[in-house]
């Protein structure tokens, strides 16, 4: 079997069962490429969960991206990441078309309500993991007074004033966090 | 939703802003929910606030990457399929695109100090971004003065913060409790109608 055909089929079962967001994908990508295929070691594995967390766009993607392109150059990275969405494309566009033909009666809107308050609550979760990691570089179970971050925090505190008082855009936000933040802990090096 | 736009103009649309988004995406999935949140719901005005929470529990519910599926269901409301694919194009390349670069200079990236500190400090903006986010959705929740919806709000927060509880059960769950609010609501207008 040629490895593009193999790349491909093991994308295609990560696709389909990685159900629940980026990290559901990991164990399934590191057992297909690792344990099945032996197509890279542990230590390739574990450097590409790295790069997976440190640059934006979706785990699953950046690990097909990354096996492909590292196994069989660029056209690698294109059938692995092909393989990958296309299970997750076909189900929701199957789920898109039945929702928008359904979703204005009253039933399926009540059902629908009841959905709405805990999705909510999972963006805060979310956003809370992200918080206490940025706060304290660990969650909150792991959280010690002595590791607060004091600049993180003010950060935080004027990222959100400014998007609440001035509804500034939110990639301005992100980014602009990013590089000031980075000069004050640079400014803050040069300091001490 | 402004109808004068051609269908063009839609796909290019839904393609540029999805690749911005998925470009600026740190984080995780829900972070991009909260972006397209900001972006289709309040900016372009596309889709109203209660769908954007429907398609978010839709995409939790489904296999593969959140961004991926929040892509081919807006996509489609906007334009088809062809809006779909569309969308998933712009949501895909720029991961590609940077992880293709990252293969070839892996060693600089990972050991740059700089990289590492703007990494940490960008997680205040981005969580910054998901508060600002939340407060808005949370709000409109408690504005429904329905108990049962403010409880579950609580409670599945608590659930999965503290415990751990996967969003698939969470989602599941609340589906039950959807159906089962339904059937006493229908039972109870029975009710109504006999007497």
């Amino acid at each position: 079997m040629s490895i593009l055909l193999k790349l491909f089929l093991s994308f295609l079962q990560v696709g389909l069962f990685s159900v629940g967001g980026g990290y559901a994908a990991i164990p399934l990508i590191q057992y297909q490429i690792v344990e099945v295929h032996g197509l890279m070691t542990m230590e390739e594995f574990s450097d590409l969960i790295t790069i997976a967390e440190m640059t934006p766009g979706p785990i699953s993607i950046n690990s097909s991206t990354f096996v492909g392109t590292r196994l069989a150059g660029v056209f690698g990275a294109i059938i692995c990441t092909l393989g990958c969405i296309i299970p997750s494309f076909i189900i929701c566009l199957t789920l898109a078309h039945f929702y928008y033909k359904y979703r204005n009666f009253s039933g399926v809107q009540t059902v629908l309500g009841a959905l709405r308050p805990a999705t909510v609550a999972l963006i805060g979760s979310a956003g809370m993991s992200i918080l206490m990691l940025g706060l304290f570089q660990s969650n909150i179970f792991g959280a010690r007074f002595e590791n607060f971050h004091v600049i993180e925090f003010a950060l935080f505190g004027v990222c959100l004033f400014l998007l609440r008082k001035y509804k500034i855009n939110a990639i301005t936000i992100i980014l602009g966090s990013g590089v000031v933040g980075t000069i004050i802990y640079l400014v803050k090096g040069l300091l001490v | 939703m402004n109808k004068e736009m051609s269908k063009k103009t839609i796909l290019w649309t839904l393609f540029r802003t999805m690749f911005i988004l998925s470009a600026c995406t740190f984080g995780g999935g829900f972070v991009i929910v909260s972006l397209m949140k900001k972006k289709y719901v309040e900016e372009l005005k596309w889709l109203d606030e209660d769908e954007m929470l429907d398609i978010t529990a839709i995409t939790q519910s489904s296999p593969g990457p959140l961004p991926v599926n929040a892509s081919v269901i807006i996509g489609y409301r906007m334009c088809g399929i062809a809006g779909s694919i569309a969308a998933v194009l712009g949501a895909i390349l720029p991961p590609m695109i940077i992880i293709s670069l990252i293969c070839v200079f892996y060693n600089q990236f990972r050991t740059n100090k700089y990289i590492a500190i703007a990494l940490q400090v960008m997680r205040a903006g981005v969580a910054a971004v998901i508060f600002d986010v939340v407060i808005n959705l949370a709000k409109n929740v408690c504005k429904t003065r329905r108990v049962l919806y403010i409880g579950m709000m609580i409670t599945a927060f608590i659930c999965t913060y503290f415990f751990g509880v996967s969003a698939m059960l969470i989602i599941l769950i609340c589906l039950g409790i959807g159906i089962a609010d339904l059937l006493i609501d229908l039972a109870a207008k029975k009710k109504g109608d006999a007497e």
